[in-house]
Parts: C-alpha cells; sequence; structure tokens
C-alpha cells in the first residue's frame, strides 16, 4: 500500500483565495473559490470544505458558473485551459485547451457558447488583450479551442479592469485612467479618459470597474479611494459622471446588488460600504472585517454577499449588511515572526494570524479553532503606521502557560511588552496573568520555556534572550496576600550575560538541567539550577543561527547551526566537537518524540531537507529540491497515533509529521500515501442529503419520526424496522448516484419496483404497528383504562410477531411503559 | 467582524498599603481635638455607664470631661501632689485614685470631698482599681507591695510584697471578684487571688512591665513593656501565646476595643498599633505628635483619646455614620418586574434568543472609533479625568501617536488649551510610567507652539515651568547615577557576580535619564 521512493511534498492549506472572486452557486447553497491550482466548495451554512477540484497545473484565474446550466462551472487557469466542472459532484466534465496563459475569464449571459478571456497579447510584454472563445461542442473530455476573436485590446491584467454590462450588450475596461466601452451590437468603441494631473495628491487611476445590472450605468474605483458612476456614455462628448468618495484609500472592489439599488464597495479600511442611492449620498458601513477586502461579490438571488480578503478570509454577509459567517482556512499574515508553533493541548498550529492575533489552526479540518487576540488594541488599516505585532511565542509542556512577546515596528526605540497567559480550564482559554512592560531594552530573540512534564508547574522557568546583551530568567512567584486577585504572577529571578555579546538563541535540554544560550558566535551553557556558567562552545567564523539539544539517547549532543554555513555537534560530555558539516542551515526543527533533527538548507533557488541523528554523523534521509521557495519555518507535530510505515526509509515519519511554511506562506507537508488515500471519506460525501430542505413539514415529520423510533425503542420494535430498512439501500444508491452516470431507466425500473415491495412478515408488522400509532394517536386525551387495553393490544401483537425473541413482560415494566407512555402523550398534544 | 477595542488603560500596582474593612472603620474618626493638661496624663478612664464621661489623670488633678466636651466638666484637685490612674467603678458612681504621697482617694463623682483615703503605702501608688464585687479596691505602689482595701471601713485587708521593684500597673478580673493581677518594674506580672495568702502566677515577661490588661473572659492576658506586646494564656499557667514587637520605643499603654476583637497599643514612638486578637497582626496604625502615655477608646469606639508627654490630651470623634437617604427615597421597581420570566425554564424545542450585551464605552473611546482624535484629546483633557487619571490620558496620547495623529490633534488649541495641556505636561511628564509618552507630547508641543511664543504670557510661563520641571529631573537623575556607580563599587567588592548588579540597573531609571536627555 505504500509505494517506498514516493514521499511527496504536499500541500495542505494557505494557498491564496485571491484568484478570482469568489461565485455563490445559483441556490445559494454553496460558496466557490479559485485557491492556489484547485477550486474550492464551500458550504454557506456550514462553513466547512465539501469539495476541492483539482486538474488545473497552474494558479486559477477565474471561476464563472456556466450561464446556461447552473450546475457548472467554468474555470480559468494560467496554464492555458478553461474547464467545465459540475461542482456538484467535483467532476471535470470539459477541458478546453486555448494554449496561453489565461489572465481572467468572464461568461456573460448573452454569449452563446463562447467565453472571454484575457490573454497577454503576442509578442507584446504587459499588454493584454480581452478574446472572446468559441467552445467548440465536440464529444470527449479534452478539447481544443483555437477559435479566437479579439475584442478588445490594452486591457488590464486583473479580472477586476473588466465588466460586462447588462445582458452583456457591452463591455468595459478600464486601464490607468482610460475607460474603453465596446458596444457589441453596434460594434462601437468609446474611449473616455481622465485627467493624469493628480489633483490634490489624488490619483484618478481605475482600479476596479462593474456594471449596473438592469441599467446603463457604469462604477468604476479608483486608487485615491473615489467612486465614479458613469452614465449616457452612448455619446463621445456628453457623458457625464458622479462621485462618490468615501475610502481614504484605493477602492479595491466594487459590487451592484441583483436589482442595481445598492453598490458596495471595500478597501484597505476593511470597511464595507453599502451606497443607497446613488444622488444622496446615503451610506451604510459594515466596520472592522479583519483585514483589505480583495473582491466582493453577490449572490444571485441578493441575498447574501460575501468578501475575499487579503489574509485568505471569506466573509459571509447578509444583504441587510449583518455579518453572517466567516470561512478561514490558514490566516494569512504580513510576516510570520512567531514561527510554527504546537500548541500541546490542542496539537494545532499556532502562528500568527490577523495582525495582533495568535492563530490556532487545525491541520485536520483545514479551518482555524480560534484566533487569541495579544496585542489587545484596535488595529488601524493605514500605511506608514507603526503597529505592534507578536513576535514570539512558546507554550509550556503541558500547554498550560503561554508566553507571547509584542513590539512596535520602531526600530530604535521597539514598545515590547511580555505576556504570560494562563490557560482557564473552566473558560476553555487563555487568560492574561501576567504583563511585563519592556522586558528586554531591545528585541526579544528567543524565548523558551523549560520543559518539564515529570515536576509538575513549580519548576516552570521562562528565558528571554534579548539584543540587549543579556538573558532573563522568568520564575513564578506566588502571590502571598489573600486578597489578591490571582495566586501567581512572574518576576524576573536572573538575568545572565556574556562578554557583552547579544544573545540569539536559547534552548532547555531535555531533562531540563541545562540551559544553552547563544551569544554571537560563542554557544554558553549555564545549570539551569544555580545559574553557572559550564562551558562554552564556538565554531569560528559565523554567527549562531539555531541550537537544538539532542532528545532521548541523543541527549549528550548539542546541535548548532552557523551563519557561514556549519551545521556543528558538540559532546556535552567531552566538551568536545563531535562532528561538523558544511551546509546552509536555515531551519533546524527536533522532533519532541524521537531523537531525529530536521535541518533544511537553502542552496542557490532550492530548499533541500536533511534529516539526522545527532549520533551520527550520515543523515538518515535526504531530499534535495524540497520545493522551490524558500523554506522558512518547520515543526514536528505528533501523530494521534504511530502510523504504518513499512520503507526503512521514512521511520522517522512515523510518531511525527513534518509541516514547513514556505515564503508564499503554502503549508507544506511530506506525505508517503498517495493522493486518493489521503483524500478523508467526508470529503468525498455527496451533499445530497444536506441539501434537501428544511420545511416546517420536514420538521414535523422527523419529529413524529424521531418519537416513533423513541417508542419503538421502548417496545422492543428496533428488530422488526431493521429488517425494513435492509431493504432500501438499492432505492438510496439509485437516489444519489449522480443522473449522468446511471443507465438507463427502464433497465432501473425493475430493480426499483422490487426494492419497493416489502415482504410478507415485514407487512403485516408494518400494518400492525401502524394502526396501533393511529389509534395512541387519536387516544390523546382518552381515558386511562383505554391506554391499558391499548397496551394490551400492543404488547399481544408483538407476542404475535416476535414470539420467541421477546419474553413477557413482567407487570411491573408493564406499569412502567404505561407512565412512558402517558408522558408521551401529555407533549404530544401540544401538537 | 470584530468589535472595537478600548483603548487599554495601563494600570500600575498601587504601592502601599493596601485598603481593608479595618482601613476603612478606623479611619472613620473626624479630626482630632486637642486639650491641654497641667500635666502628663498618665491615665485616662471612661465611665462604664452612659454618657461614656472620661477621667483623665494629669499632674495634681483629676479632670471630668463630657462626650463633646472641650472643657472638663468636674475637678478633682484635692491631691498634694501628682495623682495617678483615676479609675471609674463598674457603675460609673465611684472614682478611685492613687497620689504621689502613698494616699488613695475614693470620690464619689457627684461630690468633691473623697469619701474614703486608704494610707498604707510609703511610697507613690501608681496603680489603684475596683475588683469586681464593688466593694474592694486594689493597689500598687512604688513600695513593691500590692494591697488589697475595703471600701466601707477603709482598711487594709491583705498586703502582698512579693514584687521587688516599683509596681506600676494593675488590672481586676472581671469574671471572679478576687482576683487580680499587677506588673512591675521587676519583668513580672504576678496574679493574686485575694483568697490566698501569695501570688497565683508570676509571668516574667522579660521587660520592666509598663502596662497589663485581661480579656474580658479571663483567659488571656496581655502584658506590655520594653518594646514588647506579650499575650499569655492564664488557663495554661501563664504559656506565652504570641509576642509582639511592633512599636520602636517602650510600649506605655495598652486597651482593647469595645467588641474584644481589636487590641490597641500606645507607645513613646508616637504610635497607636491596632492588631487582630485573632491573628495578632497589625491592621491600623496611627500616628500621633509626640510620645503617647495612656490611651482609652469609649463604649461603642465613639472616641479615641490619648495623653502625651507633654500634657496634650488627643480626642477623636467618630463621624456619624452616612445615611443614603437619597437611595431609600427612590421607589424601587416592584420584585416582580425582575423575577419575571428569569424562573422560565426553555423547553427542549424552544429556540433560546440571548439578549444583546450592551457594551458601553467611555466618551473618548466612542469618538477614537469614529477617528476623531482632537475631540477624543479633548475628552481626556477634562479636569477630572486629567487630575485623577492621569494614566487615562497617557494612555490616549499613546493611542493617537500609535495612530499618527497625535500631531494633527494636539496643534489648532487656543491659549487656555494649551496652557491646560502644558500644565499637565509639566506635571506628569517626570513621572516614569508617563515619561516616554509625554516626551513625545512636550516635544510635539513646543514643535507645534513654537512661532507663538511670546505672545501669550500664561504659555510661556508653562514653558518656563516644564523645562524647570526636566531640568530638576536631569539633575535628580545624574545624582542618582553618581549614586549607583558608588553601589556598583561597592558590590563588586562585596559579590562575585556581576549579575546582580545588572538588575540594580534595570530597577533604577537609567531608561528615562536617556529620554529626557534626548529630549534637551
Amino acid at each position: 500500500m505504500v509505494s517506498p521512493g514516493a514521499l511527496r511534498v504536499v500541500r495542505c492549506g494557505g494557498s491564496a483565495l485571491r484568484g478570482a472572486r469568489a461565485v455563490f452557486s445559483a441556490d445559494c447553497k454553496y460558496l466557490l473559490c479559485a485557491s492556489g491550482d484547485f477550486v474550492k466548495v464551500y458550504s454557506v451554512s456550514t462553513e466547512e470544505t465539501l469539495r476541492l477540484m483539482g486538474g488545473h497545473a497552474d494558479l486559477v484565474t477565474g471561476i464563472q458558473l456556466n450561464p446556461h446550466n447552473h450546475m457548472q462551472l467554468y474555470s480559468s487557469s494560467l496554464d492555458g485551459t478553461i474547464k467545465l466542472w459540475d461542482f456538484m459532484d467535483g467532476i471535470p466534465i470539459k477541458t478546453f485547451t486555448v494554449g496561453c496563459e489565461l489572465l481572467a475569464l468572464y461568461t456573460p449571459a448573452g454569449a452563446e457558447d463562447s467565453v472571454f478571456v484575457v490573454i497577454p497579447k503576442k509578442g507584446e510584454r504587459d499588454t493584454f488583450q480581452l478574446v472572446s472563445v468559441k467552445l467548440t461542442k465536440g464529444a470527449g473530455q479534452d478539447l481544443e479551442a483555437k477559435e479566437l476573436s479579439v475584442v478588445l485590446d490594452g486591457v488590464g491584467a486583473s479580472m477586476k479592469h473588466i465588466a460586462f454590462g447588462r445582458e452583456g450588450a457591452y463591455v468595459v475596461s478600464v486601464k490607468d485612467v482610460n475607460l474603453q466601452v465596446y458596444f457589441f451590437k453596434r460594434k462601437l468603441l468609446n474611449r473616455f479618459s481622465l485627467s493624469t494631473v493628480k489633483t490634490k495628491g489624488g490619483d484618478n487611476h481605475f482600479s476596479c470597474v462593474v456594471c449596473h445590472p438592469t441599467e446603463d450605468c457604469i462604477a468604476t474605483g479608483h486608487a485615491d479611494g473615489k467612486i465614479r458612476l458613469w452614465r449616457n456614455f452612448h455619446h463621445k462628448k456628453e457623458y457625464t459622471y458622479s462621485t462618490l468618495h468615501w475610502h481614504h484609500d484605493i477602492v479595491m472592489d466594487l459590487a451592484f446588488s441583483m436589482e442595481g439599488t445598492r453598490l458596495l464597495s471595500g478597501g484597505v479600511e476593511s470597511v464595507l460600504v453599502q451606497w443607497h442611492n446613488e444622488s444622496s449620498c446615503q451610506k451604510d458601513f459594515l466596520p472592522r472585517l479583519g483585514s483589505p477586502i480583495e473582491y466582493i461579490s453577490m449572490s444571485s438571488d441578493g441575498a447574501l454577499c460575501c468578501t475575499l480578503h487579503t489574509d485568505n478570509r471569506i466573509t459571509i454577509i447578509n444583504s441587510n449588511l449583518r455579518f453572517s459567517r466567516s470561512i478561514q482556512g490558514l490566516i494569512k499574515s504580513r510576516d510570520v515572526k512567531t514561527g510554527l508553533v504546537v500548541d500541546p493541548r490542542t496539537k494545532a498550529l499556532v502562528l500568527n494570524g490577523e495582525p495582533g492575533h495568535l492563530q490556532f489552526y487545525s491541520l485536520q479540518s483545514d479551518q482555524q479553532l480560534f484566533s487569541l487576540d495579544i496585542v489587545q488594541r484596535q488595529y488601524i488599516h493605514q500605511a506608514g503606521l507603526q503597529q505592534s505585532d507578536l513576535v514570539k511565542v512558546a507554550f509550556s509542556a503541558q500547554g498550560t502557560w503561554l508566553a507571547t512577546v509584542e513590539e512596535s515596528e520602531e526600530v530604535t526605540d521597539p514598545e515590547l511588552q511580555l505576556k504570560l497567559w494562563f490557560y482557564h480550564e473552566e473558560t476553555q482559554s487563555f487568560q492574561l496573568n501576567t504583563r511585563i512592560n519592556t522586558p528586554h531594552d531591545n528585541h526579544i530573540t528567543d524565548m523558551c520555556f523549560r520543559d518539564m512534564d515529570e515536576l509538575g508547574g513549580d519548576s516552570l522557568i521562562l528565558v528571554t534572550t534579548g539584543r540587549d546583551c543579556v538573558f532573563k530568567v522568568w520564575v513564578m512567584v506566588e502571590d502571598t496576600d489573600p486578597e489578591a486577585q490571582q495566586s501567581v504572577s512572574w518576576s524576573c529571578d536572573f538575568v545572565g550575560s556574556y562578554h557583552n555579546y547579544q544573545a540569539t538563541n536559547c534552548c532547555f535540554s531535555e531533562d531540563g538541567s541545562l540551559l544553552a544560550v547563544s551569544f554571537e558566535e560563542t554557544v554558553t551553557v549555564w545549570d539551569s539550577l544555580t545559574w553557572d556558567l559550564k562551558c562554552t562552545f564556538c565554531h569560528p567564523p559565523g554567527n549562531i543561527r539555531n541550537i537544538c539539544f539532542g532528545r532521548l539517547t541523543c541527549s549528550k549532543y548539542l546541535i548548532g547551526a552557523t551563519d557561514y554555513g556549519f551545521l556543528c555537534c558538540w559532546n556535552l560530555l567531552t566538551c568536545a566537537l563531535e562532528w561538523s558539516a558544511h551546509l546552509n542551515v536555515v531551519v533546524l526543527q527536533p522532533d519532541p518524540l524521537s531523537e531525529h533533527i530536521a535541518a533544511v538548507s537553502w542552496l542557490s533557488k532550492e530548499s533541500s531537507l536533511f534529516v539526522f541523528k545527532p549520533n551520527e554523523p550520515r543523515p538518515i534521509y535526504i531530499q534535495r529540491n524540497l520545493c522551490k521557495e524558500k523554506i522558512l519555518l518547520a515543526a514536528f507535530i505528533p501523530r494521534d497515533q504511530p502510523e504504518m510505515i513499512s520503507s526503512e526509509k521514512y521511520l522517522w515519519l512515523r510518531k511525527s509529521q513534518l509541516f514547513f511554511l514556505t515564503d508564499t506562506q503554502e503549508l507544506m507537508t511530506l506525505s508517503t500515501k498517495s493522493l486518493e488515500e489521503r483524500l478523508t471519506p467526508s470529503s468525498k460525501q455527496l451533499a445530497v442529503e444536506e441539501s434537501l430542505p428544511v420545511t416546517p413539514f420536514s420538521v414535523l415529520l422527523g419529529k413524529h419520526r424521531r418519537q416513533q423510533a423513541q417508542e419503538d425503542i421502548d417496545l422492543g420494535k428496533p428488530v422488526v424496522r431493521k429488517k425494513q430498512e435492509q431493504a432500501s439501500p438499492a432505492v438510496r444508491e439509485l437516489l444519489h448516484t449522480p443522473a449522468h452516470v446511471l443507465p438507463s431507466a427502464s433497465f432501473l425500473c425493475t430493480i426499483f419496483i422490487n426494492s419497493l415491495l416489502i415482504s410478507k412478515e415485514n407487512k403485516s408488522a408494518e400494518e400492525v404497528a401502524d394502526e396501533v400509532e393511529m389509534e395512541s394517536e387519536k387516544a390523546e386525551d382518552d381515558s386511562d383504562e383505554e391506554d391499558v387495553t391499548e397496551m394490551e393490544q400492543e404488547d399481544t401483537s408483538h407476542m404475535e410477531l416476535l414470539g420467541e425473541t421477546t419474553c413477557k413482560l413482567s407487570k411491573s415494566q408493564e406499569k412502567e411503559l404505561r407512565k412512558i407512555r402517558k408522558t408521551d402523550y401529555s407533549w404530544i398534544s401540544a401538537f | 467582524m470584530a468589535a472595537y477595542k478600548p483603548v487599554v488603560v495601563q494600570a500600575c500596582p498601587k504601592l502601599g498599603e493596601r485598603i481593608t474593612q479595618d482601613t476603612l472603620y478606623w479611619r472613620g474618626y473626624k479630626t482630632p481635638v486637642q486639650i491641654k493638661e497641667f500635666g502628663a496624663v498618665n491615665k485616662i478612664d471612661f465611665s462604664p455607664v452612659p454618657p461614656y464621661n472620661y477621667a483623665v489623670t494629669a499632674s495634681s488633678r483629676i479632670h471630668i470631661y463630657g462626650r463633646y466636651s472641650q472643657e472638663p466638666i468636674k475637678t478633682f484637685s484635692r491631691f498634694r501632689d501628682a495623682a495617678y490612674c483615676a479609675t471609674y467603678r463598674d457603675d460609673g458612681r465611684l472614682l478611685v485614685a492613687g497620689s504621689e504621697d502613698g494616699g488613695i482617694r475614693l470620690f464619689d463623682i457627684s461630690g468633691k470631698a473623697p469619701l474614703r483615703q486608704f494610707e498604707g503605702h510609703a511610697k507613690p501608688v501608681h496603680v489603684v482599681g475596683f475588683l469586681s464585687d464593688k466593694y474592694r479596691v486594689f493597689s500598687g505602689g512604688d513600695d513593691y507591695s500590692s494591697n488589697l482595701w475595703d471600701i466601707p471601713s477603709a482598711t487594709e485587708i491583705i498586703s502582698y510584697s512579693e514584687h521587688t521593684d516599683y509596681v506600676r500597673c494593675g488590672c481586676a478580673s472581671k469574671v471572679n471578684a478576687d482576683v487580680f493581677i499587677t506588673g512591675s518594674y521587676d519583668h513580672t506580672v504576678k496574679l493574686f487571688d485575694a483568697r490566698t495568702k501569695s501570688s497565683v502566677m508570676t509571668i516574667e515577661h522579660g521587660h520592666p512591665v509598663e502596662s497589663v490588661l485581661l480579656f474580658p473572659s479571663g483567659g488571656l492576658l496581655v502584658s506590655a513593656g520594653g518594646r514588647y506586646v506579650k499575650v499569655w494564656d492564664v488557663l495554661k499557667g501563664g504559656q506565652l501565646l504570641v509576642s509582639l514587637k511592633n512599636h520602636h520605643k517602650t510600649v506605655t499603654c495598652l486597651c482593647l476595643n469595645s467588641s474584644g476583637q481589636r487590641l490597641l497599643s500606645g507607645s513613646l514612638d508616637r504610635h497607636v498599633k491596632i492588631y487582630s486578637t485573632t491573628s495578632y497582626k497589625v491592621v491600623h496604625s496611627f500616628n500621633y505628635a509626640t510620645s503617647i502615655l495612656s490611651l482609652a477608646l469609649s463604649p461603642e469606639d465613639e472616641t479615641i483619646v490619648v495623653g502625651m508627654t507633654n500634657g496634650v490630651l488627643n480626642v477623636k470623634h467618630r463621624k456619624p455614620e452616612e445615611k443614603n437617604e437619597k437611595s431609600q427615597k427612590k421607589r424601587q421597581p416592584a420584585y416582580r418586574t425582575y423575577v419575571k420570566g428569569r424562573t422560565y425554564m426553555p423547553k427542549q424545542e424552544d429556540f433560546c434568543v440571548s439578549k444583546p450585551v450592551k457594551r458601553v464605552l467611555r466618551k473618548y473611546d466612542k469618538l477614537l472609533r469614529s477617528f476623531q482624535s482632537s475631540k477624543a484629546l479633548d475628552a481626556v483633557l477634562e479636569p477630572p479625568i486629567m487630575l485623577h487619571t492621569p494614566e487615562v490620558t497617557v494612555a490616549v496620547m499613546q493611542e493617537l501617536h500609535r495612530r499618527g495623529t497625535l500631531r494633527s490633534a494636539l496643534a489648532g488649541r487656543d491659549e487656555k488649551q494649551v496652557n491646560l495641556l502644558l500644565t499637565f505636561v509639566a506635571r506628569r511628564v517626570i513621572e516614569p510610567r508617563f515619561t516616554p509618552v509625554l516626551v513625545t507630547v512636550a516635544d510635539m508641543i513646543t514643535d507645534i507652539y513654537q512661532p507663538v511664543v511670546g505672545q501669550s504670557a500664561i504659555v510661556d510661563k508653562q514653558f518656563l515651568k516644564l523645562q524647570e520641571a526636566i531640568g530638576k529631573e536631569i539633575d535628580y537623575q545624574e545624582e542618582l547615577l553618581e549614586v549607583l556607580g558608588m553601589m556598583d563599587t561597592l558590590f563588586a567588592t562585596f559579590t562575585k557576580k556581576r549579575d546582580t548588579c545588572l538588575e540594580e540597573n534595570k530597577s533604577n531609571g537609567l531608561t528615562e535619564i536617556i529620554e529626557t536627555n534626548r529630549n534637551y
């Protein structure tokens, strides 16, 4: 089942959702998004990822519903293909090969069997043209689509720069300060341009364009935050425009509501603005959406609207401008300064989330578990501000304590805060315990807890290293005052330094007895009890970049990586260098559950992975050219249960899984399984069940059924029930299989009819049960005696049916049953 | 979508004493009334019956004061020499006092002449008191003896000469009419039973005993002498329960409050300390102008009277309880309105809609939320906020600085507002927790209002004040640095590790001086 030699790099989250505007399915149940090379299908109601449709070889640049069949979706990609999908089942129906990079895709309703794409103009760089592609109606899956006809020349590359007017009558394109409108019927091209002179510091450049769905009106967004509404653009001279201005920075996207009465706009302010009436400047706001808005899209019935944000979050908003829900995977932050940390409690990956927050990302469900607000300040979305952000995170071994460091971006005088959070069991979240202002006089470079499982909480020590040339040891002190709000707080216990060098890294040995602190070129080892300097190691030239202790059998080794591309292993017993290797190590990551240490090197545009044990100078595993991007961070995540790995080569992956984050913030992992195995059954689950509408009738029916089932359980009926249900798989299969893969109806008919037939004994049981039900329904307010007789009747019927399987009920049981029935009826009568 | 996050105001842990129930209780006294006596006040005793007059023994007189009178309502001055230890009987009708000449006099508080005179002591009698059967008087004299007197016949019943030094204090048991104790300068406290010929128990205090006290239950005995207050368990045969050393001079007097929950001790170090009688921890302390000789607390703790060595009597009355009449008048909604719907238990099929929690934002937060920087700054420059919670003002200034709008918020203000702003900055810039922010603010203000300097006398004055404040702070910091240098050399000679010195650096204001220097 495992094919050795095929350790694959698998992307598991964090791809940009920003290729194109999201699309709502026609019934507003699903939301389709371009995500990297994939198209993702989300359920609007549950926020789950239902399906991942892969097949494109490069970034997906456009997705549009097929205007002639709302169950189908067109997608275009940089690999030069247009694919037609059945998104309900996730099946690619057709692939049209165009042959050049496709940058945007449009499927206006008016166009018969052709779509519009933006392609780069041949022979010219940075010039793009809008072409219509005739989609041939041939048989077979892969088709060529070479019939291209140029519609507009010199258009913008982004999909936001082109819009189609009502019923596809005209197409609008904006670029720089020029607006061009092309009328298909009249074959007329009108060009308008704004003055290039920047007035009052404003920037007239167009940023996006949308067309009114019912009227001849174009809305354009500009780089200076203005929105212009153009009318009368049929005439070259007598066109008019009105201006709406609220945004202080570039308008990222615009969207008209379906009736065209409302206009939505969004930008860097992360405020969604709703303009009601173009003439009066009445507007509503939905502020603090978290991060800049990249795309806005409306559902076809106008009930929902969704915004795509720059940090890969999707927000779904009601028509009355109320926040409804948000779909968030791995939030992309500007810079992952915290590194990849594993929360020992939830096994979630912890890293920078939205500004000032810490995100807990569940790898299993590709969902954000929660976001912890660390900085607790209002984030102002404005360029040029010195925001404070989270830079370091450390968890204690049990996950009960969390230490965070935040600093402002000021270089000279950073505003530093060290915060210690305690996990509160009742609220199931972290609560701030101690806040230390200016723990160091300069930036904090590293931070670690002393991990000691067996010694309990009182041995907990936190060490921070700073560029102010010292490392500090923080300990918990108990507050003796009984009236104090909290029993413990943290304070500084020891300050150590070494020849006034900047402290760069710190690390505790596995048993917590030794602390290694690197000071520029030197590694110093300290006794954690007395805080005496034990010994120093040095491997000149080059500063120490990373250090870590070996674990388990290799706990006598200390590993360090230097700037000058050396990986050194020192023996702590002999205080001598054991071995060294010439390797430009970027990431050094020990596995917490085994002796293995992973080192990721960066050499001439490729990252390579080396896995080694400190006691053996030869690496266990080498994978060259892991990925093209630079790998910035890595983390070993313990598996829930050890995986069965046949190949000896990959034994190091048995207990934990290696994840790494590239500089484009894509999260990757190494997997020994093939793609099919990885797909969880849940993602393959069909969406038919949940697409059943919830009507009052179904609710009532459901309740009735449930109640019936409950009674059945009481009376020992399930034996009968189960038998009847066993007959249904044929029907269920029939109903759940997509229509286009089913054989002809005549062939299915006999099977279907047969499945509906009920065998004799079952039938009788059904009938009797039904009778009883009917009677009991009627007997709601009848007297007790009737109930008793009824009970007897039912009991006897059971005796007949089940014969030897059920023994006769005793008197006391009968009484109890009667009681149950009575209570049941009292609350049924509410209906 | 996140809600607006209010500005975080950095709370500083409050140094100094913590406010407890005790502090609130003992602070509830009015400013003291000072009454000048003729000599050192050696004894104050409250009458046990209303209206709780008190007898003050000073020099050769005994003054009786009413509760609120500043003049004595009665004086007993039939002493040739100093009088000592005027004490009331349980019914408040008789008063007994010792004197320098060794005589003990018994007065009726309505009369003037002594009812009885007990002669027998050869030396001054510093302590007298009634036994709880009301018909006997005990006394202790400088002739080392402790005597018992019969009031009706004015004769000596028994005389114990067991002490080996002056007997200066004593106390009668309230439970047993035969038991009394005396403390002496021979470092012992002796317990006598009138039915026996010698002392029943001797307790070694360790210092000349200045004052003794029996708890109302009679089980515990408190003795004060030297700097120590010691509590003894009488029933266990005089076992030491606790020894308190909270004064740094001789403790001269002891007193229990009316409930018996608190013990008060006065000392020559000018302090009155109040202990809890359960934990024997100091819960509060009073400070007086001169050394304290005597101390008394009226029933219900209405009045604290303290007598000093310089003859000043310090009387503190309790403030009347504040009554919230307004809240009484306000008609409360009926109980029903509170309970309405609260008791309803949601059924299984019910859909619960929770009431949205209304968030209350401060005025400046509301303004900051809508990006009105100038108005937000105005809101925190209002005197109540600026005077009482300067940290709020500074937090908002910091937030504005973070948003990059501090300069525009500070600009465009008139003379009055600039004056207000500068007053605040000049006053608070030297506080270490505000310095980083306020230095920036001061910098900006000087930048913005530089062109108009000289146009307004008030603003110019404030600028000068600011300069003066910063100049002073710089001098101060320089001095501190010098001290620090000296300490560093000392530490370097004493300890091997220099790491401890680093910590010293941190706790001092090194960073602040760098900042202030940069500004000017």
